[in-house]
């Protein structure tokens, strides 16, 4: 019987009594190729035959920029309104024990599975002047529907999710002892909280966070109804790239697209640097 | 005696209790903030869509349903549904057997390519293909030289809807089976089952319950996605209206009740797979790994 050694050159794959390894990993491999990786390599393929000129033109267009703007934008508010809401209800939900605590817990996956147009129209229906929540805001001078506010309530209902499902389970996990600790060394509540368990929950905190701004960004069938799609106000990149196909203007709608991708991109990996910075800084 | 140990017991469970719980009032202002959001975010849209579809009384909701381009549309749905949610289950369990039963080089970045579609914008999953097969591609006008229509058809509608729920099944069956290791596999392997064997009857039974859960997800998604189908469709009533495009119409179209009604049904589709999963996680949560975060 002879043991192979460790470093017996580069090998693809570990040895393994299990069959399916070349089936299994060729049909996902085949699969995966020709659903994702084709059409997206297109789409950046497209952009590059765009040349740079012509892509200049479009990223620089000032109605381009404004839709870029105001979908990072309001992406960016929504996601910061959901990190403090979605981190009390999961604190509410793993804390306290209240009737019905199950059902509430289950509610909050409805941005999940409600289809993004049927949000899309009840939340417009909803905050519309006459709608039960707007005819409360109108009074006081508040629109929302058919402005950027609008669009920003949308997205408070796409990303809350996110943000509860991340920190919950951490919050879940936190031994209590840390916390006894803390008290009987002379902490408050308060100081245990700020300084004890924030720290702790700041990494699953900033993934919620990038996870319901990724979200956001890309959102679409919630948002065009409740948004009033005004060019340079309310509309969205994901709606202009939509405008740019229906006029045949492909190029435009492939370097919109390939514009946010790239930032999309690029904002996760400083999200998830940042994670890693705050896992090493509080962890 | 015994009375007096529990009351200082007691007594004691209070004094630790209050020391590492909030006070009273923070408590109720919390519990009010939570409540208060997710009564005005969550549960108001979803009574506002029953609310509106029955708001002339049944009959108008009735009639509404029977339409006939309202059936066309819940029929398309269905069969979108039928073909690619089976397609990525396959996917999800050959991906899930090759990442979890081995090692290999270039796992971590497979997972992240498995991952894409839920980081891409559903209109730019649906622009993919409409640059894969439109007019302006090289593919598209060859195909329909055959007489295969991609775009504007249901297949393109399918496949936009393979490429949004590609990862459902597939990031609900890694983990759990990677949880589950090889132990049970290699034990049936070796009293001289093949792999088929193995899989049907061990890994199988292992991972069912995960397995659903994924598929109940991946099935909401399909049925109400928007966006990307929405790119890809052509809005040609009774023929590529999937039910979220015909809520969008209707919507448009002023038809308030017709709108709700068929947004009640999705509505109905979304609390159906609400409940199913909340059963499955209390039951079975054991054996759905990453049951909570998405």
């Amino acid at each position: 019987m002879t043991t192979e050694p460790a470093q017996a050159g580069w090998r693809f794959k570990a040895p393994s009594v299990i069959p399916g390894f070349g089936l299994t990993l060729g049909f996902s491999l085949a699969y995966l190729t020709l659903i994702i990786l084709i059409p997206l390599t297109g789409l950046v393929w497209r952009s590059a035959s765009l040349g740079w000129t012509d892509f200049w033109a479009i990223a620089t267009d000032r109605r381009t920029v404004k839709a870029l703007e105001i979908s990072f934008g309001t992406a960016l508010i929504a996601a910061a309104v959901n990190v403090v809401f979605g981190t009390i209800v999961a604190w509410v939900l793993v804390r306290y024990r209240f009737p019905g605590r199950r059902v509430i817990d289950a509610m909050v996956d409805l941005p999940f599975a409600l289809p993004t147009a049927v949000a899309g129209i009840a939340l417009t229906t909803l905050y519309a002047s006459k709608g039960w929540i707007g005819s409360l805001l109108a009074p006081l001078g508040i629109k929302v529907a058919y402005t950027p506010l609008g669009i920003v309530i949308a997205l408070i209902f796409i990303g809350l999710p996110f943000v509860v499902r991340t920190v919950q389970p951490i919050i879940e996990e936190i031994d209590k002892e840390v916390e006894e600790a803390a008290a009987t060394l002379g902490a408050s509540r308060f100081q245990t909280i700020t300084r004890i368990l924030f720290p702790g929950l700041a990494p699953a905190i900033v993934t919620g966070f990038a996870l319901a701004f990724a979200r956001g960004v890309g959102e679409y069938g919630s948002v065009i109804f409740i948004a009033g799609n005004m060019p340079y106000v309310s509309e969205i990149a994901p709606l202009l790239i939509v405008i740019k196909l229906e006029e045949y203007n492909y190029a435009a709608a492939t370097a919109i697209a390939t514009i946010m991708l790239v930032i999309s991109f690029v904002m996760l990996l400083v999200i998830n640097l940042l994670q890693s910075w705050s896992r090493k800084r509080y962890g | 005696m015994a009375e007096i140990i529990e009351t200082s017991s007691s007594r004691a469970r209070e004094n630790r209790a209050s020391a590492i719980n909030e006070s009273r009032a923070t408590r109720w202002v919390l519990m009010a903030l939570a409540f208060g959001f997710l009564a005005i975010f969550l549960l108001s849209p979803l009574v506002l869509v029953f609310a509106e579809a029955f708001k002339r009384g049944i009959e108008p909701y009735t009639e509404a349903l029977v339409d006939r381009d309202t059936v066309a549309a819940i029929r398309l749905t269905l069969l979108v549904a039928a073909i690619s949610v089976p397609l990525n289950l396959v996917f999800g369990v050959a991906a899930a057997w090759a990442i979890a039963k081995f090692e290999f080089k270039g796992k971590a970045f497979l997972i992240t390519l498995i991952d894409l579609p839920f980081s891409v914008s559903p209109v730019i999953s649906g622009l993919v293909y409409v640059l894969l097969f439109g007019a302006s591609s090289v593919l598209g006008p060859w195909l329909k030289s055959y007489g295969i229509e991609i775009l504007f058809a249901v297949p393109g509608i399918v496949l936009a809807t393979v490429f949004v729920t590609f990862p459902f099944v597939a990031r609900e069956l890694i983990p759990l089976m990677q949880e589950q290791g090889t132990g049970d596999e290699e034990a049936a392997l070796s009293l001289g089952a093949n792999g088929w064997q193995a899989f049907w009857y061990v890994t199988l039974p292992n991972i069912k319950w995960g397995l659903l859960y994924g598929v109940l997800l991946c099935n909401a998604r399909a049925m109400g996605e928007f966006g990307a189908v929405s790119v890809v469709s052509g809005h040609i009533r009774g023929l590529t209206n999937t039910m979220p495009l015909h809520v969008e119409i209707l919507y448009n179209e002023y038809n308030a009740v017709g709108a709700f009604a068929v947004a009640s049904l999705l509505a109905g589709l979304a609390l159906v797979t609400l409940v199913l999963k909340t059963i499955l996680e209390i039951r079975f949560g054991h054996a759905i790994a990453g049951s909570r975060g998405h």
